[in-house]
């Protein structure tokens, strides 16, 4: 039952995305920085967290998962250490996504040529 | 008769010159609905496969490597960031782009396709002032907005809940 859930709910953010994309002018930096800052939101709803316990991987490839992420790490954070927390614990979860990121791509970049 | 045989041939010609306007107007209009619908379709498909594929990783590496959920879930998205780095650094990964537009753009393959395609395309410009400072050139509002949305709202919650 989770890897339909995990189809569907993939589908759907795309398929939301892709309306915003060809409806509005807004660029795919726009769509990709509204869905990081909507999986926030949707995390701090309490929505997001149920979205990956119905959808597994559908849930957690998205984007928005980023935003969710970095909000619940910062909130974690804060229940664990207090005040300081907000900022030491906010790449507890997020933090994995930024640095394989950076360390694959520099580390391709060194053996590739850009295509023309 | 001939009045209806006049009229047959007027609306005929009229009829069939108004016709190819309305056609060309028809097409005109549809064409671009059609092919949002069929992007639309296309994102849905390629974005649905993708987290299906991702939550089969993550099955296997909880039932074959026993890792937790958690942890599984952070491998699966370092095997996925890998592998669409490399297929960017291989150069095929620009066209999967446009063909799959959002269902591509959304997953986190979009988001290591960004920093991968920027790291390629301004290497030549240098280490400091190419590389570096290009690296994060569109993952970079991604970053800055997930943090700022996180942070503030996390304090948010702090302040209602306790």
């Amino acid at each position: 039952m989770i890897f339909i859930w995990a189809f569907i709910i993939g589908g759907l953010f795309c398929a939301l995305g892709q309306i915003i994309l060809d409806n509005t002018k807004l660029t795919p930096g726009h769509v990709t920085s509204l869905f990081t800052v909507l999986g926030a939101i949707l995390g701090f709803l309490g929505i997001y967290d149920k979205l990956v316990k119905l959808a597994g991987g559908g849930a957690t490839t998205i984007i928005s998962n980023f935003g969710y992420m970095l909000y619940k790490g910062a909130y974690e954070g804060f229940l664990k250490k207090g005040i300081l927390g907000f900022f030491t614990g906010l790449f507890t979860y997020g933090g994995a996504a930024i640095v394989s990121a950076v360390v694959f791509a520099a580390v391709l970049t060194l053996f590739f040529k850009p295509k023309d | 008769m001939m009045y209806n045989f006049f009229l047959f041939f007027h609306n005929n010609s009229g009829g069939g010159l108004m016709n190819k306007d309305e056609y060309q107007k028809l097409v005109k209009k549809h064409e671009p609905r059609e092919k949002k619908v069929e992007n639309v379709l296309y994102a849905f498909l390629v974005g649905g496969v993708i987290g299906f594929i991702v939550e089969g990783i993550i099955q296997v590496l909880m039932n074959v490597f026993l890792l937790s959920r958690v942890d599984a879930g952070v491998w699966t998205s370092l095997i996925v960031i890998f592998i669409s780095s490399l297929f960017t650094a291989l150069g095929f990964f620009d066209n999967w782009m446009e063909k799959a537009k959002a269902g591509l753009l959304l997953p986190t393959t979009g988001f290591a396709h960004s920093v991968t395609s920027s790291a390629l395309d301004y290497k030549k410009e240098g280490l400091i002032t190419g590389l570096g400072s290009n690296f994060f050139k569109l993952a970079g509002s991604v970053i800055l907005y997930g943090i700022l949305s996180g942070f503030i709202l996390a304090i948010v919650k702090v302040i209602i809940h306790g």
